[in-house]
């Protein structure tokens, strides 16, 4: 029975001498991404081609959110920390102050286009036409009664807010708060649609943090169900449920156009033209952010960032559009791929 | 004196109590038969459904594509660098001489996949004598088309709800009854790594990366692990603080593994500095969160080795260390196997602590060893899940059948070494 103990202590060497070695590493030939869950489908898209077009290995590109990804971004520059972000919002002030605290001084910074926020039902329903003023009126947990007074959101059904919209409850499955999908609705519809009515634009003289609790609040009465931040399962539960409606990003919409369909908003269709042209109110810029100090540290970094703004890639035609990307104009495009490539750094 | 006793068992109320227990004991039967019955359609209806939707993402659609390598549009010098997408075009050409216009070209374009251009490219890297000849080969199709072959497109849906036109529809159709579309099986799906195209996409990458983990977590949990159990069993004095570190290895064991990851992250990652995504640190993530099940069970086989044979060992001279080494361990190896095996299962389906160091991402590149960048099996599932194309929702049912497949294998082993090798006292 010695060769029991005698293989528990190989391995408890083996062990030790693996963890040991492998401290610290100090060079790295591996790209690697953070960031965004919303840019991540293009991104690894760009990363695929480029690993199968290039000398260089494929970049390694993690989900982990706008927020989180610039935290890991900014967290300083070597080896451990990522080279590139993308982010489904622009950087913030904080956030930039963040990364020259550990000294990421020079950030490129590089739009890459639009993404639509739709919302959608079956199309086993009907289209349903709908303004920004209105659906806040639907989600807002908090709503102005006839008298001016802030009162909790009284509706349960489309058609007691405007007779012309369904008469059945109001059921919207959307994000939650840590989504990023969720914080441009946030912006856009929320606090774009609450400065519509003066009972609540009243309350901003007085009292601000309340006007922004009232605006950016949503309902938590089962009005509005968070569904989590997969978009599959929301479109999975629209097909089931035909009262239902469902916010998530245009790709899931381009996918699934068989199954549901995308509602009005201010009278436009969210398609890939309108949302192009501005004409569709809900839509947001996609970004990412390259740390200066690594390009020439880690191999490949300007040839992915060619890539990528490439014409193949992200131009009208390019292959993100088949992933639901959509493009900048021309003569935007063509300004940012100029100043991306040349590493122009970020000044707020 | 019995008369009495006779009364109760007999007669007509006592006949009544007597069916009353039957009753009730049949009833209870039913009872616990109807729980089993729903159990088994609960597990029906799940295993069910995953198949479903799953067995068609272990085949791939593949068409025939005759190509000619026209020396103008690849270079001799470089066959890497040559334009093929439009040798493919060309190709398509000759069999639908229709398509001459720029839109047209593009939907050629879109009936192959992606690995449909590495495949011509590799081609005539390999055997640059291709160039000026033409070859035949079978590409994958591109996933629309994949996904209409497999049936999952509806064929009688107005043109511009179906991801696929009728123009394209046609071609297809054409292509099918001259043979030259088939559906053989995905062997890529077993060796490749992630990709964005769902008809590329493999869990040969989270395979081997979950391998890697696996390991790091058997080696470093299985000896420490035995080794505290046997002390806490074997030698351990019975003090206060003894009892104290039972207390909070049983506590350990029903702690949310999402605290292990980010344990995990402060401590690998923020204070050694160890590689980000790295199955070398998930490994050692997870065998944190297997140490408490490994010595548990660990200690419970101990305990089932009856003192009769410790004391046998001792009287014949044994010094307490060769009392478990030579005796106690090896006769509570197959339960203490077991265990471990149960405990690495448990390791395997685990996704929650690999997302906070690092091993939620899209890694193409297969892992060569425990230092590079790798995901796992349960985390391929989460991000495929999450995926917009369509193609993906096969894909996701398939991985859970191979990681489903996985743990029944490793649960069939454990119950397999019970079996054969338990000694009963």
């Amino acid at each position: 029975m010695t060769s029991i103990v005698k293989s528990l202590a190989i391995a408890g060497i083996a062990t030790v001498a693996l963890t040991g070695g492998a401290v610290a590493q100090d060079t790295r030939d591996t790209i690697r991404i953070v960031g965004s869950s919303t840019v991540f489908p293009f991104s690894t898209a760009v990363a695929e081609q480029f690993g199968q077009t290039s000398d260089f290995p494929t970049p390694v590109v993690e989900s982990t959110g706008s927020g989180g990804g610039l935290k890991l971004f900014c967290s300083g520059v070597g080896v451990e920390y990522p080279d590139i972000t993308n982010a489904s919002r622009r950087i913030k002030e904080g956030e930039v102050a963040l990364c020259a605290e550990n000294g990421v001084a020079e950030i490129t910074e590089v739009m890459i286009g639009f993404d639509g926020i739709v919302l959608g039902n079956s199309r086993q329903s009907d289209v349903l036409e709908i303004d920004v003023p209105t659906l806040w009126m639907a989600l807002a947990a908090e709503v102005p009664d006839d008298n001016g007074n802030i009162i909790a959101n009284p509706y349960t059904n489309w058609n007691e807010i405007d007779p012309s919209l369904p008469a059945y409850a109001i059921r919207v499955m959307g994000p939650p708060p840590t989504s990023g999908t969720r914080d441009a609705f946030v912006e856009l519809v929320m606090e774009g649609g609450c400065e519509h009515f003066e009972a609540v634009t009243m309350i901003e003289e007085t009292n601000e943090d309340r006007y922004e609790q009232i605006c950016a609040s949503i309902r938590e009465d089962g009005a509005f169900v968070e569904a989590g931040e997969n978009d599959n399962l929301i479109v999975q539960k629209l097909e089931a449920d035909r009262e239902a409606f469902g916010i998530f990003g245009f790709s899931f919409l381009d996918q699934n156009i068989d199954k549901i369909q995308g509602s009005l908003i201010n009278g436009a269709e969210p398609t890939f033209d309108n949302i192009a042209d501005g004409v569709y109110p809900v839509s947001r810029s996609l970004f990412f952010y390259v740390k200066n100090a690594h390009v020439g540290v880690v191999p490949g970094i300007e040839e992915f960032v060619t890539e990528f703004t490439s014409e193949d890639a992200w131009g009208t035609f390019g292959y993100l559009t088949d992933k639901g990307l959509i493009p900048l104009p021309d003569a935007d495009r063509a300004a940012m791929a100029e100043s991306a490539r040349s590493g122009a750094a970020l000044s707020m | 004196m019995t008369e009495p006793t006779f009364a109760i068992h007999s007669g007509p109320a006592a006949q009544a109590r007597l069916r009353r227990r039957y009753a009730r004991e049949r009833r209870f039967k039913l009872m616990c038969l109807g729980a089993l019955g729903v159990a088994a359609i609960f597990l029906v209806v799940l295993i069910g459904s995953i198949v479903s939707r799953g067995w068609s993402g272990f085949l791939v659609t593949q068409m025939e594509l005759t190509v000619t390598y026209s020396p103008d549009l690849i270079d001799a010098d470089s066959p890497r660098d040559g334009n093929f997408r439009m040798i493919v075009v060309e190709g398509l050409q000759q069999e639908f001489p229709e398509a001459t216009d720029r839109s047209a070209m593009r939907a050629l374009l879109g009936l192959v996949s992606n690995g449909g251009f590495i495949a011509v490219r590799n081609a005539v890297v390999d055997d640059p004598m291709l160039i000026g000849q033409t070859v035949t080969l079978w590409v994958p199709a591109a996933s629309d088309i994949d996904m209409l072959n497999k049936g999952y497109i509806d064929r009688a849906a107005p043109e511009e709800l179906r991801r696929v036109d009728d123009q394209t529809m046609a071609w297809i159709d054409r292509l099918e009854a001259d043979g030259k579309i088939r559906t053989g099986f995905n062997w890529n799906f077993f060796t490749t790594g992630d990709s964005r195209e769902p008809e590329l996409a493999g869990i040969g990458g989270a395979i081997l990366g979950s391998f890697w983990m696996l390991l790091v977590t058997f080696l470093v949990s299985f000896p420490t692990g035995v080794a505290a159990a046997v002390f806490l069993e074997e030698f351990a004095p019975k003090r206060r603080w003894v009892d104290i570190i039972e207390v909070n290895i049983n506590n350990l064991a029903a702690v949310p593994s999402i605290v292990f990851g980010l344990l995990g992250l402060a401590v690998f990652l923020n204070l050694m500095h160890l590689p980000r995504s790295a199955p070398l640190v998930g490994g050692l993530t997870l065998a944190l969160m297997t140490l408490p099940t490994i010595i548990i069970t660990t200690r419970a086989a101990l305990k089932g080795v009856p003192p009769s044979i410790r004391e046998a060992a001792m009287g014949v001279g044994a010094s307490p260390v060769q009392v478990v080494a030579h005796h106690v361990l090896p006769l509570a190896l197959p339960r203490l196997l077991t265990g471990a095996i149960i405990g690495m299962a448990q390791a395997l389906g685990e996704s929650a602590p690999l997302l906070m160091i690092g091993m939620v991402a899209f890694i193409v590149d297969l892992p060569s060893g425990p230092l590079d960048a790798a995901t796992a099996l349960p985390v391929q599932i989460f991000l495929w899940a999450d995926s917009p194309e369509r193609g993906f929702v096969e894909k996701t049912s398939a991985a859970i059948m191979v990681l489903l497949g996985f743990l029944v294998v490793m649960n069939g082993v454990a119950v397999f070494l019970r079996q054969r090798f338990e000694v009963r006292w």
